[in-house]
């Protein structure tokens, strides 16, 4: 990886890439396609993966509490893109997006092979991440980059500080929390409790459409075509059934007798 | 028979029920193997109980550097046992951290990996519900070894004695593996509560119970039902309850017997981590709260009067 090593001559500057994924809106109904089983990307409104937004606020408040560049990184269909400018308009500074046909049907682990490889190429501090996309919820992005990177990981950050080529992030646990350390270059996942992302202002998005955009596709990137796709995915969907929505039970009023009511339930069903 | 290795989850040594799940599970695919990594002397409080749902063998690894770093030290050993052992499957818990020492397993053996499954067959076919619970997916790993996470209360536990023959792995975590170092653990919250991710019954609160004391009406419902307490984002950005119990696409994802939401209105990042429950019973005073509609029962009225009276029959009939 081209690196250079935190300088304190050159002052604190951190350069950044955030990896944005553009997902199906979480509202919109999802359904896979009956031909290759994957999913049905072009039939959905998309967003841009709503943690993602946190990710992106808070590499723009670590530029503009040490400067730096905020790189954003997407590998999604020719129409991720609208994500892209979204990102750019809150107040990145450019954008790789990372776009081929036969990318389409990659599963988690080819990726992060794919993502790695763009990775490869750029120079930066920290890598981010949101702590996990609505449409696969694998939260997996980060600790699979990390070990092809081999960088250091600190995932589920709801506080990120940088300084002198250490973070220090501080992370939910089970039973409170952990403060977590590592050196520059790392690869951190944010959670949404970490910061207030900030909407694009006017001038944010009039910004957006003269800032850099690259577009790689797999060849750009040294991405061998054999590795990503459908056809060479490490796991394989046999089948799949669209379940009718759960459905709705019984609905009790409450006459004076709920807690009673819902007693009864409970041990119909055997709870007590 | 083919050997299958189980990672151990544990507090303290303490292995949490979903172990004893995954061994369960374990047994339809092949031969058990618990593998226990955590910090020195902590197995021995494990030993008994891993052998009592079915392991065969018992793989130990005990150092500071496994509990004083994040997953990658666990991964690489892990990573190193599927190399010596050649198991035909690793299940891990589908928590957060059994989740990412899958992933980076994954990378190191060059497998594929099947997360958050909700059930898995003796074949190694994994069921998984995705978007919401909308659509169920019956997927497979085609490359390497079968790696598959597991929701807690996906296979209810049953005992059958095995050996649990102890063998102790030379642990020596590299350089590389110690990227991420714990520099401080606090705890907050003890609590003689089940986990709320292990939990067969979960009791959980929203904005609708108001303030922060408000919670005590929610956490005498759970501990008559032996429950886990959660919580909305409402309650847990309000400060009325701790953020580790929070529910949902952000919080913890559960997946219990028995899930009771009180004061919730079932928004959908909300419903992303308890979808998946059982049985659903929401109390709710607004008819048209979205919650109801993925509810087995549903009760319209107010959780101050609905829930004490609840949490007083249960005591009743079970007394
Ligand atoms: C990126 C992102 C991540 C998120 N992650 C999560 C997450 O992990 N978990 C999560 O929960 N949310 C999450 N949210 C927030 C989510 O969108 C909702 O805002 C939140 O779940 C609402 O919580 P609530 O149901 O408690 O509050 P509300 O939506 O305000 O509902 C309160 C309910 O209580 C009822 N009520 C009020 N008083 C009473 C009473 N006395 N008796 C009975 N009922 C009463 C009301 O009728 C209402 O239905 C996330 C949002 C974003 C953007
Ligand atoms: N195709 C992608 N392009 C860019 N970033 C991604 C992509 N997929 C996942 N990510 C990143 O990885 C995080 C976790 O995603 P996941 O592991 O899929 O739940 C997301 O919040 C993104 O930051």
């Amino acid at each position: 990886m081209l690196h250079a090593p935190f300088d304190p001559e050159v002052g604190a500057h951190v350069n950044i890439v955030v990896l944005v994924k553009q997902v199906p809106d979480t509202w919109a109904e999802r359904k896979l396609q009956d031909s290759d089983k994957t999913l049905d990307r072009a039939a959905v409104d998309v967003v841009m993966n709503e943690i993602d937004e946190y990710a992106v606020e808070e590499a723009l408040q670590i530029k503009e509490a040490s400067g730096g560049e905020v790189t954003i990184v997407t590998m999604g269909p020719d129409r991720a893109v609208e994500t892209i400018r979204k990102a750019l308009s809150m107040g990145a500074d450019k954008a790789v997006h990372l776009s081929d046909e036969a990318l389409h049907g990659s599963c988690a682990l080819q990726t992060s092979y794919a993502l790695s490889k763009v990775l490869g190429s750029l120079e930066f501090d920290l890598v981010i991440c949101g702590s996990e996309s609505t449409d696969a919820r694998l939260s997996i992005m980060a600790p699979l980059l990390a070990e092809r990177l081999g960088l250091p990981q600190l995932s589920g950050a709801r506080k990120v500080t940088v300084e002198g080529g250490t973070v220090r992030i501080e992370r939910q646990t089970e039973s409170g929390y952990d403060v977590v350390e590592a050196s520059t270059p790392a690869i951190i996942s944010v959670v949404e409790k970490i910061n207030e992302p900030r909407y694009p202002s006017f001038k944010g998005i009039m910004a957006a459409k003269k800032k850099p955009l690259t577009s790689l596709t797999i060849a750009d990137a040294g991405i061998e075509a054999d590795k990503v796709g459908l056809a060479s995915a490490t796991s394989m969907v046999e089948s799949f059934s669209n379940r009718p929505p759960r459905q709705a039970g019984q609905i009790v009023k409450d006459e004076g007798d709920g807690g009673v009511k819902v007693a009864e339930f409970l041990a119909s069903r055997k709870f007590i | 028979m083919a050997e299958v290795l189980v990672l151990v989850d544990h507090i303290d040594g303490t292995p949490k029920k979903v172990t004893f799940e995954l061994l369960t599970k374990a047994r339809e695919l092949g031969e058990p193997s618990a593998v226990f990594l955590g910090a020195p002397g902590q197995s021995a409080a494990a030993l008994e109980s891993l052998g009592r749902y079915g392991a065969q063998k018992v793989y130990v690894g005990e150092s500071e550097e496994i509990a004083g770093f994040l997953t990658a030290p666990k991964a690489e050993i892990i990573a190193q046992l599927v190399q010596d052992k050649s198991p035909v499957a690793v299940l891990f818990p589908s928590s957060a951290e059994g989740k990412e020492v899958a992933a980076r397993v994954a990378v190191r053996t060059g497998s594929g990996l099947l997360a958050d499954a909700v059930d898995l067959d003796a074949d190694g076919t994994a069921t998984q519900s995705v978007f919401g619970g909308g659509v169920e997916v019956k997927a497979k790993v085609t490359v390497g070894t079968n790696l598959v996470t597991i929701r807690p209360n996906s296979t209810p536990p049953v005992e059958q004695a095995g050996a649990a023959t102890v063998e102790q792995l030379t642990v020596s975590v590299s350089d590389a593996a110690k990227g991420a170092k714990i520099v401080e653990s606090v705890v907050e919250s003890k609590g003689g509560r089940p986990d709320l991710g292990d939990a067969s019954v979960v009791v959980s609160g929203g904005r609708g119970v108001g303030a922060a004391e408000g919670f005590g009406v929610i956490e005498a419902l759970a501990d008559s039902l032996g429950a886990a307490v959660g919580a909305s984002r409402a309650a847990t950005d309000a400060g009325w309850y701790p953020h580790q119990n929070q529910v949902g696409q952000t919080g913890r994802t559960v997946s219990p017997q028995l899930y009771i939401a009180a004061g919730i209105s079932g928004a959908i990042q909300h419903r992303a981590g308890m979808q998946t429950s059982k049985t659903i019973v929401a109390i709710n005073k607004d008819p048209e709260a979205p919650i109801f509609e993925l509810a087995d029962f549903g009760l319209v009225g107010d959780l101050f009067t609905v829930v004490p009276a609840l949490t007083e029959e249960i005591t009743k009939r079970k007394n």
